[in-house]
């Protein structure tokens, strides 16, 4: 259940190589994102215009949502946060593309940010409050940590699960509900869900990186 | 044969069972969430942004059936075991 026709998937035939698609159409995302991000930053004003402008608002405006959802401490983990969102968002994007194939669709890719994000957490917990990080783990009161410990250890190990699967559920089910009505009726019917495709797409960006932010804002705060 | 017939059964019947729930958790959040706004339209943004969280905390539920669902449908782990036994 793929698109039918996938331009790099072709080039590769072409070249008899066996990449996987969500690999090239990655590197393509990534190409896109570092190639615009140059030439708007190429000549940087006092006074934007044109791409720079653009790419202010973008910034500006995951610098305000970190800051809302993780406060000063946040501002560390800006390149982390915006990197992903970013991602995400042009990855979700470009599958409205005829040709094109969201690698969002695809566990790997989700599998991939959602464990750099779990390493992260951890690695900034123990960074901040070194030892005492595990207390995180212990709940609240002493002779019940052992519990605690087994049911904190299950519920952050879904994280990255859920993570990983929330994307790939979205995404890949929109691919699919595209197919089956392209099958039906290949004229009209589909516009509306890519429209919704759009929202799908800007929603689940938004989630992931509201969620990843949450994650490592609780991993810098003290045990409750 | 009729393995794969019970497949497409529980493919479909699980998607719609794991919806009913997540309808009902959706729709409750959303009420919630307006009569919130309606009351105090100044907090909007942070409901808004409360609200999508918990919404999609609530649709990966769903999520997770329709996983399932796909695996049972396209990726069937007993699909080749089921096809050897009818081989013979």
């Amino acid at each position: 259940m793929i698109h039918p026709f996938l331009f790099l998937q072709w080039i590769e035939e072409q070249l008899h190589l066996h990449i996987g698609e969500h690999v090239t159409y990655t590197w393509l995302v990534m190409a896109i994102l570092i190639v615009v991000s140059f030439l708007a930053t190429k000549s940087i004003s006092m006074i934007p215009s044109g791409a720079q402008n653009f790419l202010e608002v973008v910034v500006t405006g995951i610098d305000g949502l970190i800051e809302e959802t993780m406060g000063k401490e946040g501002k560390a983990y800006f390149p982390l946060i915006a990197t992903i969102a970013l991602f995400i968002l042009v990855c979700n994007l470009i599958g409205l593309v005829p040709g094109f194939y969201p690698p969002t669709a695809n566990l790997n890719t989700n599998a991939a940010m959602a464990l750099a994000v779990f390493g992260i957490t951890h690695v900034v917990g123990f960074r901040k409050h070194g030892i005492g990080y595990l207390k995180h783990f212990m709940g609240p009161i002493i002779w019940l940590a052992p519990l605690m410990f087994v049911i904190e250890i299950i519920g952050h190990m879904a994280r990255p699960l859920s993570l990983t699967l929330r994307l790939f559920g979205n995404m890949y089910g929109h691919e699919i509900v595209l197919m089956i009505f392209l099958a039906l009726v290949p004229l009209f019917l589909p516009i509306p869900m890519m429209l919704m495709g759009v929202l799908i797409a800007l929603i689940q960006s938004f989630v992931f990186t509201l969620l990843a932010m949450i994650y490592i804002a609780g991993a810098l705060e003290e045990a409750h | 044969m009729e393995f794969f017939a019970w497949c497409m059964m529980a493919a479909g019947l699980g998607m719609g069972l794991g919806s009913i729930g997540t309808g009902i958790g959706q729709g409750l959040a959303i009420k919630a969430a307006c009569e919130g706004v309606a009351r105090n339209p100044g907090a909007s943004g942070k409901i808004m942004t409360t609200m999508m969280i918990g919404l999609a905390m609530i649709e990966s539920l769903a999520i997770y059936v329709f996983v399932v669902a796909m695996i049972i449908l396209f990726a069937n782990p007993f699909t080749d075991h089921v096809l050897a036994l009818l081989a013979h």
